[in-house]
């Protein structure tokens, strides 16, 4: 056998890698990324002649597991029909036994690449609130998403906001939700129903990774509860965690945060689970009222505080009595004379 | 209709075989014959060349210690310290052979096999040869050294198998053209209409015969490798180095 130079290794490697699609009815474009089950590869759907992005497997496993895990995935996202959520299309296993999904090829950056490029501080919560709607909708339909990081989100060119990156997901399920005091996690009665095909008992049990001890997330965005590997009390507080410090990320590079967002910052990101907001719904709130100027439930006010925004808010009226009162006294100055 | 099971049925991962750890421990003779010369066959070059190169011994001290270590493992059971929990069998070979030399430079002499002692028949002119092909690695990078080397002689190892099964199958063009368009230097310049035109097949089958040989190459790599790591951890952590599946 001849030898390999370091450029056939790269290109055999290359080669290996890709995926073999024949007989999926997709071609290979090029590659989008990897990540820890495998790589993301862009691809044309020939049927229906447009461009999607294909996620398969690294390795098929001869137990299944990585593949079930996939599947898991995708159908989870399939659940998940939302404008804040990619959509997945298609699944499917490669000729070499690797299963795969197709999904919506998502154009734009990451939000940790987008940062930069925002407007201001306004354009900003402005696109958290959109990160906030797409995870209460997972919240709603009792799914966690458990690695919710910049690196997980993408912004369009329109400025649309995609949740992405669903391998970690946990279904909520009456055994592994924490009845917390003053959790108001939104619960549709019957999701497990609507999550029509899907057995989320069986993920549950099936799910090697969601086991006590098992560390799953990314250091800095996951919940302290999430980092001891406490997998049974991790609720939606654990992502409203990781969504503070999303927010914190998003405004520390504005300069001089604002004391009102980095108390809500702060709260979402309270070490103990009870000390957050309850549900994603009540952090965006709050960022509503700091984007109308009103009080955040974070951040109680002091007397001159609350004086001063009593005057911003009402400055028309108040420049009003004011104007009054001058033209008054002028008028009973130049009437004493 | 597609389902999971259907769906999950058709992962065609090859049966796991005997770790040949597990094979080189054995007290079969055969069965740890078999086992100690495949892993030889995939270990010899990249510990002759680190030789050469982290301990900056000549061609004949490189020689002796590359004899020397792998008698130890064919006949001092080294590998019954291997655990795969703690490192990868690369990373265990790699220290045992920094062992092996330290000691030798500490006694200042070299140990002496036996007259009876077995010589492995290896061609060290081709491995010294292969050494002058390379950058010369930088001392802080030997460890990146020794697991390219370790790459380059599993992809070696499983074009050598493929290229057997391709004949085998009467499949001698599948080979070809994966040789040809993969590794070859001039390969690259070429597109499949090209590809096509010089071996005078269609472009189709140009791309499907080459969707086959790299779906095969990659079967054997990982056939390879499964056989020569203790755990499915280790397998799925090497590989990773191999293909470069995870490169985040």
């Amino acid at each position: 056998m001849k030898w390999l130079s370091d450029q056939a290794l790269d290109r055999l490697r290359a080669a290996a890698d890709s995926p073999d699609l024949s007989g999926t009815g997709y071609v290979l474009l090029d590659k989008l990324g990897a990540g820890g089950m495998g790589g993301v590869f862009r691809v044309r759907d020939t049927a229906l002649d447009r461009e999607v992005a294909l996620k398969v497997l690294g390795i098929a496993d001869s137990s299944g597991e990585f593949g079930a895990r996939l599947l898991r995935e995708a159908k989870i996202i399939a659940q998940l029909e939302h404008p804040g959520i990619v959509p997945v299309h298609d699944v499917g296993t490669l000729p070499d036994g690797r299963v795969f999904y197709t999904m919506k090829l998502v154009q734009g950056r990451r939000l940790d690449q987008h940062r930069d490029t925002f407007g201001g501080l306004p354009e900003r919560l402005r696109t958290f609130q959109k990160i906030c709607e797409a995870v209460s909708f997972a919240h709603a339909h009792q799914v966690l998403h458990r690695d919710l990081k910049p690196q997980n989100i993408m912004v369009g060119p329109f400025g649309e906001v995609l949740v992405m990156d669903w391998g970690l997901a946990k279904l909520l399920g009456p055994v592994s939700e924490v009845p917390a005091e003053g959790d108001k996690a939104p619960k549709i009665p019957g999701s497990r129903v609507a999550l029509t095909g899907y057995d989320p008992a069986e993920a549950e049990t099936s799910e090697a990774d969601t086991k006590h001890g098992v560390v799953l997330g990314t250091p800095g965005y996951m919940a302290p509860e999430q980092a001891r590997g406490e997998v049974e009390v991790i609720g939606p507080r654990a992502d409203i965690f990781s969504l503070g410090a999303v927010l914190k990320f998003l405004i520390e590079a504005t300069g001089r945060t604002p004391k009102a967002l980095a108390a809500i910052a702060g709260k979402a990101m309270a070490d103990d689970a009870q000390q957050r907001y309850g549900t994603v719904e009540e952090l965006a709130n709050d960022i509503a009222h700091y984007l109308d100027g009103l009080p955040v439930s974070a951040y109680p006010e002091g007397p001159m505080t609350r004086l001063w925004r009593w005057t911003v808010k009402n400055s028309p009226w108040l420049l009003l009595i004011v104007a009054y009162l001058i033209m008054r006294a002028l008028f009973i100055l130049w009437r004493a004379r | 209709m597609r389902d999971d099971a259907n769906l999950l049925r058709q992962d065609n991962f090859p049966v796991t075989r005997w770790s040949l750890i597990v094979a080189a421990r054995s007290a079969a003779p055969e069965e740890r014959q078999r086992a100690l010369d495949i892993l030889i066959a995939a270990y010899w070059k990249p510990v002759y060349k680190y030789i050469r190169l982290r301990w900056e011994k000549d061609n004949e001290q490189a020689k002796d210690l590359t004899q020397e270590f792998f008698f130890h493992l064919l006949e001092k059971d080294f590998l019954a310290r291997f655990d795969p929990q703690r490192a990868r069998l690369r990373t265990f070979l790699r220290v045992c052979v920094d062992h092996l030399i330290i000691n030798e430079d500490k006694a200042g002499r070299r140990l002496k096999r036996g007259g009876d002692t077995q010589v492995l028949s290896l061609d060290f002119e081709t491995a010294e040869g292969e050494l002058h092909q390379v950058e010369i690695p930088s001392p802080d990078s030997m460890d990146d050294f020794f697991e390219r080397e370790w790459v380059r002689s599993i992809f070696s190892l499983s074009l050598e198998r493929l290229r057997e099964e391709c004949q085998q199958r009467g499949k001698a063009m599948h080979f070809r053209l994966l040789e040809f368009y993969d590794i070859d230097e001039a390969g690259k310049e070429f597109t499949y209409e090209q590809v096509a035109q010089q071996f005078s097949l269609k472009t189709s089958d140009v791309t499907n015969y080459l969707a086959y040989a790299r779906r095969e190459f990659r079967r054997v790599v990982l056939e390879q490798l499964r056989e020569m790591t203790g755990s499915e951890e280790e397998f799925r952590r090497e590989a990773r180095t191999l293909l470069g599946v995870d490169a985040s």
